[in-house]
């Protein structure tokens, strides 16, 4: 019976469509994850101005953004634009809009804690042998953010690549949903195909997030000196 | 204090966007003029030479697929045949039994074809055609002691999955029956497998599919309890597309086409021995046996 299961994965075409529906959960999470990343760090620094109205309005938005669970801002960014406003997203466009959206209220919060960890004495310090104020970023402060910033932001970057298995919801294929039509278009001839197939996701996930977690702590360890 | 009163805000916000859908949806539901941009009619589709039809990607056999990557089953064999009759290629969306509605409420999909059970809750925000399948409660015990009438079963033990309309039913009109309760169907089947009860109950489809997979066992009972119908489904007010496809429908009683459906797609799975009027509506005509 074991040996059963595991035909599934080679029977047609189910491999190679395992493959594509992981390529769209790579996708649609790399373009998030970049744009999160770029405009996390702008959101950031917005965050660490203290002016009483973009602290309350970045506030805001962040805690909406960590309230909302996921699968409501989709159905509202999927279902709701249509509604409302009559525009069409596309399934994939409106899962990247919500998890860029997410990913930047994030990153915002991390790159801000990152910034006001950087303590007071080392700008001071900066300030004191001279250095402009570029150069105080450049040499100073900028390097040390990042460094804390790594792991954090590694951190989010894998749980954005898990946290799309919920875009099947608006109907976007991928790698789940396509596991999950495999198990049921065998579900009577091969019971036991559950295991394999999540099994291989399993492993398809793995492979995606460990080299992530493989560059960051290559980066830490480069930068510890 | 800061955070409180940032969870506050950021919760009247939250309230504020939630009603703020939801008056805007009752606008849309009052403005009827404007709906012409939420549903497509027949002459729009056909202008357009394709139609979005919602279907299930993962229930065998209504709707699954296959290891080729096509879409396969009971509700695709009628799908194929809708579109090839209004002259347009189709445009498979998969959709999930919890976002049915949503999709013909925002027009992202023309017609829904995923085994979608008639109730009156739903009629509401959709509109059904004639429905082209009925489930009712099937019950599968072993040949041994083969059960054939529900009164057969007074005294004796019935296995039923918690929370299902078998347990309901039974309790309210057979209360001499004695249940057995699982929160599970595996182990539900399982109880039956070891004896642990006389005879196992729960939507037809689903026994019929399991008897033939376990030798020793049939289902005795086809059809009980209140028919549940399966209609395609259109948008709110998308009366041209609806009555096309009852016109259809109709049409298709004189091929006998379910029923060419049936011994395509469902006959695998289900078998010769099932009696095929007991699953297969033609021309929407539903027999009230009940």
């Amino acid at each position: 019976m074991q040996d059963l299961g595991i035909k599934v994965l080679f029977m047609g075409n189910n491999f190679w469509r395992l493959l594509g529906g992981l390529g769209i959960t790579i996708k649609i999470s790399l373009i998030a994850v970049a744009i999160s990343i770029v405009l996390g760090i702008f959101m950031g620094m917005i965050m660490t101005v203290k002016n009483p109205v973009t602290k309350a309005v970045t506030r805001i938005y962040l805690e909406f953004v960590r309230i909302m669970p996921q699968l409501v801002l989709l159905f509202i960014v999927y279902f709701g634009a249509t509604k409302t406003f009559g525009i069409n997203l596309s399934g994939q466009l409106s899962a990247v809009i919500v998890f860029a959206f997410w990913g930047t209220a994030e990153m915002g919060d991390l790159v801000r804690s990152a910034l006001i960890s950087i303590p007071k004495h080392q700008y001071e310090s900066g300030e004191a042998i001279g250095l402009t104020r570029i150069q105080l970023y450049r040499y100073i402060i900028i390097p040390q953010t990042l460094r804390r910033l790594i792991p954090l932001s590694i951190n989010l970057a894998t749980r954005m690549i898990k946290t799309t298995s919920l875009i099947v919801l608006i109907g976007v294929v991928e790698v789940m949903k396509v596991g999950q039509q495999i198990i049921e278009a065998n579900r009577y001839t091969v019971p036991n195909s559950a295991l394999w197939i999540y099994g291989t996701i399993f492993f398809m996930y793995f492979f995606t997030c460990w080299p992530i977690s493989l560059v960051s702590s290559w980066l830490e360890k480069k930068w510890a000196n | 204090m800061k955070k409180f009163i940032a969870l506050t805000l950021s919760l009247l916000l939250g309230a504020a966007a939630l009603t703020g859908c939801g008056s805007t949806g009752g606008t849309d539901e009052s403005g009827a003029a404007d709906n012409s941009a939420i549903y497509r009619t027949v002459d729009e589709i056909k202008e357009s030479g394709k139609i979005n039809i919602g279907v299930f990607s993962d229930k065998k056999p209504f709707g699954y697929v296959d290891e080729n990557g096509d879409y396969q089953g009971y509700d695709i064999y009628f799908a194929e045949r809708l579109a090839k009759d209004l002259g347009v290629e189709i445009e498979y969306v998969s959709t999930e039994p919890a976002s049915r509605v949503e999709y013909l409420k925002t027009g992202k999909v023309d017609v829904i074809l995923a085994n979608f059970t008639v109730t009156e809750e739903r009629a509401e925000s959709v509109d059904f055609a004639l429905p082209y399948m009925k489930v009712a409660l099937g019950v599968v015990s072993p040949d041994s002691a083969l059960i054939t009438s529900p009164e057969q079963l007074n005294g004796k033990t019935l296995i039923v999955a918690k929370g299902t309309t078998a347990e309901t039913y039974f309790t309210e009109n057979y209360p001499d029956v004695k249940l057995l309760k699982f929160d599970q169907y595996t182990e539900a089947y399982n109880a039956l497998l070891d004896g642990r009860g006389d005879a196992l109950s729960t939507d037809n489809t689903e026994v019929l599919a399991w008897a033939i997979q376990n030798p020793g066992f049939s289902v005795g009972i086809e059809s009980l309890g209140d028919i549940d119908t399966i209609a395609p489904a259109v948008s709110k007010g998308n009366t041209s597309l609806k009555e096309w496809i009852d016109n259809e429908i109709v049409a298709l009683a004189d091929e006998q086409f379910f029923h060419k459906d049936y011994e395509e797609t469902l006959a695998p799975v289900y078998g010769d021995n099932v009696d095929i009027d007991s699953l297969v509506v033609e021309g929407g005509k539903v027999d009230s046996e009940n």
